[in-house]
Formats: C-alpha cells, sequence, structure tokens
C-alpha cells in the first residue's frame, strides 16, 4: 500500500463546485478503493469546503470507505427476494470461506465482502456480486469455487 | 457504433431513420438476438452471446447477431430468439453457450431445435402507434411451441412502458425510431402548445410511478405556473426498494423512452436542463443513459432547437452514492447537489423550490416512460385503463418463492390472485401461499384471505400496504414473518438518515424487540411495545420514509399474530427459519450414509463412517444448512 496518494489527476479536469463533491470522491474511491485521509484533505482545500463536510458526506453514503479495501468486491444481495431464497446464508458462507467473522476486508487484501441491498436480479436469488460479474441461483456449494477464481489472480498482481 | 448520423430535424429525417432501424430490426436474413440486461448477464447471458458470434463467424453466415433488454420472462434467463426472414419470432430458455454453438449450427441446416424453444412471438404490438407489426404472412404455429399469446405469463399484459424492452437494440438509437420512437416529442414540439401537453397529461389520469401515487399532471400545471427560471426535471431512477427492478430494466432496455418522456416534460413546463439520478447498484443502466444521451445530442433530438421548434434542452446523468434514503425527492436534491442526502420539511416541495432553489420536477423513471404513448394515443384512451382512481398500466416484479417470477406489465385493477397464481405460475415446489409483500421496505404483506383485491393505489394502502414503485415478493409456508419484519426493521434502521430522532432511535428499539422475539426471549409485552412504537415513528417522522418504516411490522402483526405469539408462548418458529429455535438433525431411516453432508460441513459437526447413518452433533452444529442443500435423499431435518 505504499502508492503516493495523488489526486490532482482526478481533480484537474474538475469544475470544483460544491455539487461535483460526491462525482469526485467516488472517483477516488474507484482509484484506491478507499478515500484517503490526505485526498480527503486536498479534496476540502480545492473545493472550499470544511473538511467536516467532506467527511459527513464520506461517511453517510455507502459507497464509500475510510479504510483501504481488498483487490475484489465482493457483494452479496440481501434485498428482500434475496433473504426470502437464503441470501443470508451465502453471505455467511463467503464470510466463513474468508475466514472474516464479522466481515469487512481480508488481511491480505485480496477481498472485501459487503451486504448490498438488491442488485435488481430479484428473480436469480440468491446473488452476489464479485467486481463486475453477478452470479445467481447461489448454491452455498458453488461460493468456494467462485472465490476460487478470484484468489489466483489476485496473488499474482501482489 | 455507427457512422456519425445527420440531424434529425424533422418528420422526414424521421421515417428515414426508422427506415434504417426497420433494416435491423426485422432484416431480410436469419436474426439471433440475445438479452444481455443485468439478469440475463447474471445467468451468463454474455458467455451465450459471445458464443453466437464465434460460431456465426466460424461458420461465416450472414446472421446478424444483436442484444436487447429485458422481455420479462426472468425464470428463462439467459433467453435467446431466433427470427427467421417472414417467419415468427421464436425464444429459446435457459441457453448456455454449448446449447448456443449447436442452435447456430442447427439453423445452418434448418434445424430449429424445437426442444429447447420456450415460446413462438407471432408479431409486436406497438402502443404508440396502435399497430401490430406481424412477423409472418401465415398464421404461425410451431409443434410443441405455445405462443406467447397463449401463455398466461403474457396473456393479461399490456406492455405500454415495456413496449421496447426485449424487441429493440438499445444502444440503436434507429431501433428506437423505427418503434414510432421521438414521433411524439415531433408532435410536442410541432404542433401542440405546452397547456395542450399538460392536458393532456392530465386527462389520462396518470399518476406517479414511483410510489406515493400524486397525479402527475397536477405536479406539471404547478410547475408551469412558476415565474422563476431556469426550472428543472429530475428523473428519479435511484430505485432502491429490494426486490423492484422495472426502472433498471426500462433504463438498460429502452433508454429513449425515457429521454423522450422527459424532454416532452420539459417543453411543457419550461423547463431547460434535466438530471437523471440513477443508483451507483446500477452500472449498466448507467451506461446505457450515457450512450442514449450522446446519440440524441449529436442528431439534435437533444440540445438546442429540437425539431427547428426554437426549444432547447439538454440532460446529464448523476449517479447515486448508496443510500436508500436518495428517493425521497428532497434527500434526492440535497444528493444531486452534492450534499448529505437528508430530507427537509416540505412545503415548499420541490415543484416550487427545488434544484438550486428552483422549480424542479422530479418523476420516476416508468412514470416518464408513459408519457410519449400518452401524447400519441391521447389522455382519453390511457384513461380507459386500469380503475377508477388509478389509470393505466404498472409494472411489477414478481419474485420470491413463485414458478415463474418476472418482470410484468398489466392494467392496474387486475387481482393479487391473478398476478400469483395465473402469471406466476403458483407457488414453489407446491408449498402453500402465506403472503404478497409489496411496496418494499415502506409496504407491508398481504395475507392469503387478501388475495382478490384489485390492484391500485387506493386498496394497498387500505390493506396496510403500499403500491410503492412495484415489487412483489411472494412469501410462502418457509418464509417466517418475525424474521421479515426484523429483516425489514433492520434495513431501515440501517437507513435512516438519522435527521430525526423517532426515525432514528424508534427504529433501532424496534429491531431490537423482535430480534429478541426471533431469539425466543420476547415476552407477549413486546407486541404493544413495538405497535406503540411503531405509530410513534409514523406521526413523529419527517419524511416518507419514516412514516411509512412501521409498515411492514404492523401487517405482520396484523396478519400474522399468531407467529408472533408461537415465538413468544412456544419459542417455537413455525416456518423453521429464526436460527435460535431450530435445531438440525438427520432422520435415520433416510440417510444412506453418502458423506455428501460431512464434506461440506465446516464445523465438523458431523458424524459417521461411510454407508452408515450420520449423526449431527447439535454442540458444534453452527446451523448454516449446508448439509439440507447437499443432501440428496433429503435425511437432513429441521425441527
Amino acid at each position: 500500500m505504499g502508492e503516493r496518494i495523488d489526486v490532482d489527476e482526478i481533480l484537474r479536469d474538475r469544475w470544483e463546485r460544491p455539487e461535483n463533491l460526491i462525482a469526485v470522491l467516488q472517483e477516488i474511491q474507484s482509484r484506491f478503493h478507499y478515500l484517503p485521509e490526505e485526498a480527503l484533505c486536498t479534496v476540502s482545500r480545492r473545493f472550499r469546503i470544511p473538511l467536516t463536510e467532506v467527511f459527513h458526506v464520506a461517511t453517510f453514503y455507502n459507497c464509500f470507505s475510510l479504510q483501504p479495501r481488498g483487490h475484489h468486491q465482493v457483494k452479496v444481495c440481501l434485498g428482500t427476494a434475496c433473504h426470502v431464497r437464503g441470501g443470508q446464508v451465502i453471505m455467511d458462507k463467503v464470510l466463513r470461506e474468508l475466514n472474516l467473522p464479522t466481515g469487512g476486508t481480508t488481511a491480505d487484501f485480496g477481498f472485501s465482502v459487503e451486504p448490498v441491498r438488491c442488485l435488481g436480479c430479484c428473480a436469480l436469488a440468491p446473488v452476489m456480486r464479485v467486481d463486475e460479474r453477478t452470479y445467481g441461483h447461489l448454491l452455498q456449494s458453488r461460493v468456494p469455487k467462485i472465490l476460487k477464481g478470484y484468489r489466483l489472480p489476485a496473488l499474482a498482481t501482489v | 457504433m455507427s457512422a456519425p448520423q445527420a440531424r434529425i430535424a424533422n418528420l422526414t429525417d424521421l421515417r428515414h431513420a426508422a427506415a434504417r432501424g426497420r433494416k435491423s430490426l426485422l432484416p431480410n436474413r436469419p436474426k439471433i438476438l440475445v438479452g444481455l440486461a443485468t439478469c440475463g448477464l447474471a445467468a451468463g447471458a454474455d458467455e451465450v452471446y459471445e458464443a453466437i458470434r464465434d460460431e456465426v463467424a466460424r461458420l461465416r453466415l450472414p446472421y446478424l447477431v444483436a442484444s436487447t433488454g429485458c422481455i420479462g420472462w426472468c425464470s428463462q434467463e439467459p433467453l435467446v430468439d431466433v427470427r427467421l426472414p417472414h417467419k415468427p419470432r421464436i425464444s429459446y430458455g435457459r441457453m448456455d453457450a454449448p446449447k448456443a454453438r449447436e442452435l447456430v449450427q442447427g439453423l445452418r441446416e434448418g434445424n430449429l431445435k424445437t426442444q429447447w424453444a420456450i415460446g413462438l412471438l407471432t408479431g409486436h404490438d406497438n402502443p404508440v402507434t396502435r399497430t401490430r407489426t406481424r412477423y409472418s404472412k401465415q398464421s404461425a404455429r410451431l409443434d410443441g411451441v405455445p405462443r406467447y399469446e397463449d401463455l398466461d405469463l403474457f396473456r393479461y399484459q399490456v406492455r405500454l412502458v415495456t413496449r421496447n424492452c426485449g424487441v429493440i437494440d438499445p444502444a440503436s438509437l434507429d431501433e428506437y425510431i423505427a418503434r414510432a420512437g421521438y414521433l411524439a416529442l415531433n408532435r410536442a414540439l410541432t404542433a401542440m402548445r405546452p397547456e395542450q401537453i399538460i392536458d393532456e397529461v392530465t386527462g389520462s389520469g396518470l399518476r406517479g410511478r414511483g410510489g406515493a401515487g400524486f397525479p402527475t399532471g397536477k405536479k406539471w400545471e404547478v410547475i408551469r405556473r412558476q415565474a422563476a427560471s431556469p426550472k428543472y426535471v429530475v428523473c428519479n431512477a435511484d430505485e432502491g426498494d429490494p426486490g423492484a427492478y422495472m426502472d433498471r430494466a426500462v433504463l438498460e432496455g429502452d433508454p429513449h423512452s425515457v429521454l423522450e418522456g422527459m424532454t416532452i416534460g420539459a417543453y411543457a413546463m419550461g423547463a431547460s436542463e434535466g438530471v437523471i439520478y440513477v443508483r451507483e447498484e446500477y452500472p449498466l443502466a448507467v451506461k446505457r443513459m450515457l450512450d442514449a444521451i450522446r446519440q440524441a445530442e449529436s442528431v439534435g433530438l437533444l440540445g438546442d432547437n429540437i425539431f427547428n421548434s426554437g426549444f432547447s434542452f439538454r440532460t446529464r446523468v448523476v449517479q447515486g452514492a448508496g443510500a436508500f434514503v436518495c428517493g425521497e425527492e428532497t434527500a434526492l436534491i440535497a444528493s444531486v447537489e452534492g450534499r448529505v442526502g437528508e430530507p427537509r420539511q416540505r412545503p415548499p416541495y420541490p415543484a416550487e423550490k427545488g434544484l438550486g432553489g428552483k422549480p424542479t420536477c422530479i418523476n420516476n423513471v416508468e412514470t416518464w416512460a408513459n408519457i410519449p404513448v400518452i401524447l400519441m394515443r391521447g389522455g382519453e384512451w390511457y384513461a380507459r385503463l386500469g380503475t377508477a382512481t388509478s389509470k393505466g398500466t404498472k409494472v411489477f416484479c414478481l419474485v420470491g418463492a413463485i414458478n415463474n417470477p418476472a418482470l410484468i406489465e398489466v392494467p392496474m385493477g387486475i387481482t393479487l390472485r391473478q398476478i400469483v397464481y395465473e402469471i406466476g405460475g403458483g407457488i414453489l415446489r407446491g408449498r402453500n401461499f402465506k403472503a404478497i409483500q409489496t411496496g418494499g421496505p415502506s409496504g407491508g404483506c398481504i395475507p392469503e384471505a387478501q388475495l382478490d383485491l384489485e390492484v391500485d393505489y387506493e386498496s394497498l394502502t387500505q390493506a396496510g400496504a403500499i403500491m410503492g414503485s412495484g415489487g412483489m415478493i411472494v412469501m410462502d409456508s418457509a418464509t417466517c414473518m418475525v424474521d421479515i419484519a426484523r429483516y425489514f426493521l433492520t434495513f431501515l434502521a440501517d437507513e435512516s438518515c438519522g435527521k430525526c430522532f423517532s426515525c432514528r432511535k424508534g427504529l433501532q428499539r424496534m429491531r431490537q424487540i423482535v430480534t429478541r422475539i426471533t431469539e425466543g426471549l420476547g415476552s407477549e409485552e413486546d407486541l404493544s411495545l413495538i405497535e406503540d412504537l411503531g405509530w410513534m415513528v409514523r406521526e413523529t417522522s419527517l419524511c416518507g420514509l419514516g412514516q411509512t418504516a412501521p409498515n411492514p411490522v404492523l401487517t405482520t402483526l396484523r396478519y400474522f399474530r399468531d407467529e408472533y405469539l408461537a415465538h413468544l408462548r412456544e419459542k417455537r418458529c413455525p416456518a423453521k427459519v429464526c436460527r435460535e429455535l431450530i435445531t438440525y438433525r438427520i432422520e435415520a431411516t433416510l440417510c444412506d450414509g453418502c458423506g455428501a453432508c460431512v464434506r461440506v460441513c465446516t464445523s465438523e459437526a458431523i458424524l459417521g463412517e461411510k454407508k452408515k447413518v450420520h449423526t449431527i452433533d447439535n454442540a458444534k452444529c453452527i446451523k448454516c444448512g449446508s448439509c439440507l442443500e447437499v443432501c440428496q435423499p433429503q435425511a437432513v431435518v429441521v425441527s
């Protein structure tokens, strides 16, 4: 994680007006997988918005994280249809597989796991998304194999 | 994809574009269509699409391979459709890459692979022009393959909002125009005065499809009368209700219908700028919308002087950041302005003081997509559909414990029974129906006794639920209603923005109490405490989230009190869901000793040698249900 936190590139083409704050934070989040403190300070200075307000926005919305996240984002759907068809059981299985009793990010920064309230594929419930790919009609027994597919390339890039 | 196109400035230009669109829509060569909306992709449609493209290229076949949106037959994804020139369209369900390759090879040899076919589409209605495009001149039959119009799933449907979903390639502006797209905008800008447009919308009886059901024409009228400028129109696509995905389906399958509706609305109300607020969980919808805006701008259907009328309109996409409360209109505005999505007191309503303090019209995706149809067919025609107070059609997502989960569009006034048993094909695995949950976390659970309810805004509210955005989740005997109440309270307590103390703390307390009940630790006084708290949260919260938050709990208490009492008095969960109240065991007479359960049990709770009867050590069992899932002879029993 020794990467230098440089958000100038993201801010360069942005009009530094309050209504662009969320969009800029989203770009920083997708670039670094979290919102580094340094970046929030820079944004606050450049946008002339008090840091407390930037922090308020950063902690209000679910898509932002103040903690570094893993290479792969696992989002297990806990929408109503998924709940009725065993979404929580899938969530528990994912957490057991990755040895994360309370969720969060694995020690090697390979995976971050979080619940999501409906991915809009309710007919395929239960559903989970790993990065850009969505998996439907899940069974607990399919979970280890799906996660395994992401484990190896992640190691290769470290 | 296509070369830069010339400006579309009048009816003649539209006709040229339509002619181009018809060539790809109904080509004179075989066409293979793959449903590539998010749900199709989740089922593996991208691999199917690649396989078909590969195979067509490898065999050098002159076939057109295209993508389309969601036709709503969710249970059969991935869907592939084949249409030979002047022949009906054949739908194939649950395809995978090997089957797709085989299908292409079969087609080359004239083999239609009817064993995989699930439906025959003989043509398409176009509600905008009141015409039907027949795919073949002869009466179409294919042995053993039912026609769409004979299937219960499609028989009751009237597809206005979803008119193009699953028909056109959503990335093709020409195909949208070939389906009479932008004709309504042309009529609005060149032949109608703003007041006339608002009269048609008012006359149609259209009410907001986001859930609250405010009359659209009335809202437009208020904004039209505002003197302040600029004015804004906003498309609310922050579809947060779990179990509802109709907005996603429309944005992904027919983005131009929303753009056209918004542009007409902007002209009628005197707005010049638009915002489409899409939730961040819908990346494909965002992409489709951005593409559609770019296309419309490149031919002058968005921008300055549209159809040489002097009217100019621009719109942009804003992505949500993951907050359920942003579906509430004042919170949505705060979010678009880059602030924390907290609702504020109304009035003033956004119609008077919205975005940047200016008059703002916020309508839902489905509402906007209705507008072109209403304008072309007239408000009076639209008002003939539906019930006395709720006109037109409504798109529902029918999911949960049902045989045919589907995205359906039906006239208002259809009964819940028809939706569940005819369109939905009844309850999964022949179990008993228990409840249907409508309206998301603001809605309620409706029991069997009320299945003959004719669906409209008023009837659902009377039953303690709401129309909401149109998610319908069917629950069967394996669903615990106390657990459902706990589920919604957890959702809402997490998503409460925290501004009102009553909503923030009240929901947390209710969640605590209901959780206690699911653990078998509650007392009967808890029930009246929940009811009191529910009443308090409803009466003292500022926005719709808090005001409707108690609905799921209160309806389950009203209709399923016996389930609460079983948890309280007998410490028993009748549906066998609540973990603290159930145990797993292996039925000795059924166990064949295969050992499948031992392999999946991560807590080493299953004992027994191979080929001998296994047992579960309850001290070690974490009740994850893995063994239940893999046991072929169904020897694992929950009690």
